[in-house]
């Protein structure tokens, strides 16, 4: 009933390839845009926008720039915390070498630098697959890690050897570094996170992306029915390692404030790789759920088990929360290995009828 | 009636079969020390269905993927459309107006039938990149402009009320159907089919015979294809070539491959006595 599909005709291919041609989900997206453009804003406490607005923004933004890449086009990659990190060292150094650059257009640029070093990454994937591939970005990995240690220029000769967000403004209003309020940093994540998922969406549904999608279930047609899997792989590459560069500058630029090369570690690539997997790969969606999975969980545990009078030690709710989110990723694997997106896309099935069993 | 080209000829019902399309000449295919196709030439007429017949382990599937780039014989030489072709990556072949289904179907399996087909006109779209990331201007154009295209191949082919149906659920007859039109949808000037009908029931096969013929009517396109089903090939195909172990032992109409011995050998075994 609540999700009744009759009567909604389409009468043009226009409306019919309309970005979201059924009623209800129109309905549902403009009340969470609202909610997250004009009430959480207003309403989120410090503490809700430095633990779990903001950081569920970006880590859905990477897993965006992941699922592009191994839910769309079927390559796997292991490599996504360095590409962040190229995202922000990129940003790092473009604020700094021109100060009076807009933010907004350093973050977007900085996706740029890693994309290109996400293609070079990419160029054995036209030779091999599957678990060699995820070796060769895992390689990727390391030597971009190693990197950031090692190339001092990176870090302006920093002694530290981390990178410290300046003061920035747009339009004299503190944006990033120590200034910027909760806010104004969480508006400017929220423009870019929707822009870059727009867009996804967009890539992911028009031509290009079906000959990912094609690449993606069986290369070999995908080949023989005119795709270029050079073309189509790199661009993989590409797209995916821009949105996840620039997930990397929103991390660091508007969340973390500062950053060791150790950040930018296999665990943060993980971490993603997680939230696609929980989330559902090959899924738009998904992604948002898995981040808001993973990055609440640890907040729950925190301060659930504190308010109903329980005292757990904070070492004890990490290691709760590891057993929890290695336990989700095996049950996801076995039961459910297209992610929280199938089981929404299942509720809503089973919406088109409910309450009537026919 | 028209004036027809010197080299053409009209057929019983009527259509007329043009000159070479395709001419295949002294092809050698070895895989090592195996010699799968031996020394093979023979034509393929525009507008024509010619069929490519032969035991198991013959070369005919070999032979395909020769035709479309997919193998690069070490001798011999392929002309298509009054070209010598040059050596080719097969999406090349492909954009030169080459399709193929498959012996074993290679649909998008995670796609909706829609989609699948939608794929088979992607060497058409030529939107960039900024244009498809906005869904605006000549993307979406393109978008609705083949989306026309492809629902005349699905009303074509009777899979209307499938459209937005992943594949991986379809049963195998129409798997089979959904591999054709998102050949046909790429609109080929040749159109290779391997075994359309292997693991179908009579009805399907019916079916699958009849959408042959008429694409081959309708759009006059060229068909090429390989099937084990004797009284299909006899039936639909205008002229058949006939190999067995990598050699072309018959060529010609139904009837006179039908009466050459050698086929009849080959098929039947031969008595040494």
């Amino acid at each position: 009933m609540l999700y009744r599909t009759t009567g909604q005709f389409k009468t043009s291919y226009r409306t019919d390839q309309a970005l979201f041609p059924i009623r209800q989900d129109a309905f549902l997206l403009t009340i969470i845009l609202i909610f997250a453009w004009a009430i959480l804003p207003f309403t989120a406490s410090e503490f809700a926008f430095q633990t779990l607005l903001i950081p569920v923004l970006i880590y859905a933004l990477a897993a965006t720039g992941l699922n592009i890449l191994t839910g769309y086009a079927g390559q796997l990659s292991l490599g996504t915390g360095a590409f962040m990190g190229v995202g922000a060292y990129a940003c790092y150094k473009l604020i700094t070498i021109f100060p009076e650059m807009n933010l907004l257009i350093a973050v977007l640029l900085s996706g740029v630098f890693s994309a290109g070093v996400g293609v070079l990454f990419g160029l054995p994937s036209l030779r091999i697959k599957g678990f060699y591939l995820a070796i060769a970005t895992l390689a990727a990995q390391f030597f971009l890690v190693w990197l950031f240690e090692k190339w001092p220029w990176l870090y302006n000769y920093n002694a530290s050897g981390a990178i410290q967000v300046p003061n920035v403004d747009i339009f004299g209003v503190a944006i990033a570094g120590p200034l910027a309020t909760s806010q104004a940093q969480y508006y400017f994540v929220l423009g870019v996170v929707t822009l870059l998922t727009v867009i996804t969406i967009n890539l992911t549904r028009g031509s290009l992306g079906r000959s990912w999608k094609a690449v993606r279930d069986m290369d070999i047609a995908a080949e023989l029915i005119g795709i270029n899997l050079l073309k189509a792989k790199l661009m993989a590459f590409a797209v995916s390692s821009y949105i996840v560069g620039v997930a990397g500058a929103l991390f660091v630029f508007l969340w973390r404030g500062a950053a060791e090369p150790n950040l930018f570690d296999i665990e943060l690539s993980f971490r993603v790789l997680f939230i696609a997997i929980i989330g559902g790969l090959g899924s738009i969606l998904g992604n948002y759920l898995g981040a808001i999975l993973i990055v609440a969980l640890p907040v729950i545990l925190n301060t659930v088990p504190e308010l109903v009078g329980l005292e757990i030690k904070s070492a004890t709710v990490e290691h709760i929360n590891v057993m929890i989110v290695g336990a989700l990723i095996i049950f996801f694997l076995i039961v459910e290995p297209h992610g929280l997106a199938r089981l929404w896309q299942l509720i809503r099935e089973k919406l088109i009828i409910w309450p009537f069993p026919h | 009636m028209n004036e027809l080209a010197p080299d053409s000829y009209v057929t019983d019902d009527g259509r007329t079969i043009g000159p070479a399309v395709l001419e295949m000449k002294n092809i050698t295919l070895r895989f090592g020390g195996v010699t799968a196709i031996k020394d093979i030439s023979f034509d393929i007429r525009e507008g024509e269905i010619r069929a490519i017949i032969g035991p198991n382990g013959a070369g005919k599937s070999s032979m395909l993927n020769v035709i479309n780039g997919f193998y690069h014989p070490q001798e011999g030489e392929i002309w298509f459309r009054g070209a010598r072709r040059p050596s080719m990556k097969p999406y090349e072949v492909a954009r030169q107006g080459i399709a193929r289904t498959f012996q074993n179907i290679a649909l998008f399996k995670g796609m909706s039938t829609l989609d699948n087909i939608m794929t088979g006109r992607n060497t058409m779209m030529r939107a960039g990149l900024f244009s498809q990331a906005l869904w605006w201007g000549k993307a979406e154009r393109e978008e609705i402009h083949h989306r026309e295209q492809v629902e005349k191949v699905i009303d074509f082919l009777e899979i209307q009320h499938i459209r937005k149906v992943p594949v991986g659920r379809l049963p195998y007859g129409l798997q089979k159907r959904v591999e054709l039109g998102r050949a046909l949808a790429a609109e080929p000037k040749l159109l290779l089919l391997d075994e359309p009908m292997a693991g179908m029931n009579v009805e399907e096969k019916e079916d699958m015979s009849r959408f042959i013929l008429d694409v081959n009517d309708e759009f006059g396109t060229t068909i090429a294809l390989i099937e084990h089903d004797m009284g299909v090939v006899m039936d639909i195909s205008d002229r058949v070539v006939v190999m067995d172990y990598g050699k072309k032992i018959g060529d010609g109409t139904p009837d006179d491959v039908r009466a050459n011995p050698d086929v009849i050998d080959a098929y039947l075994g031969v008595s040494h006595d």
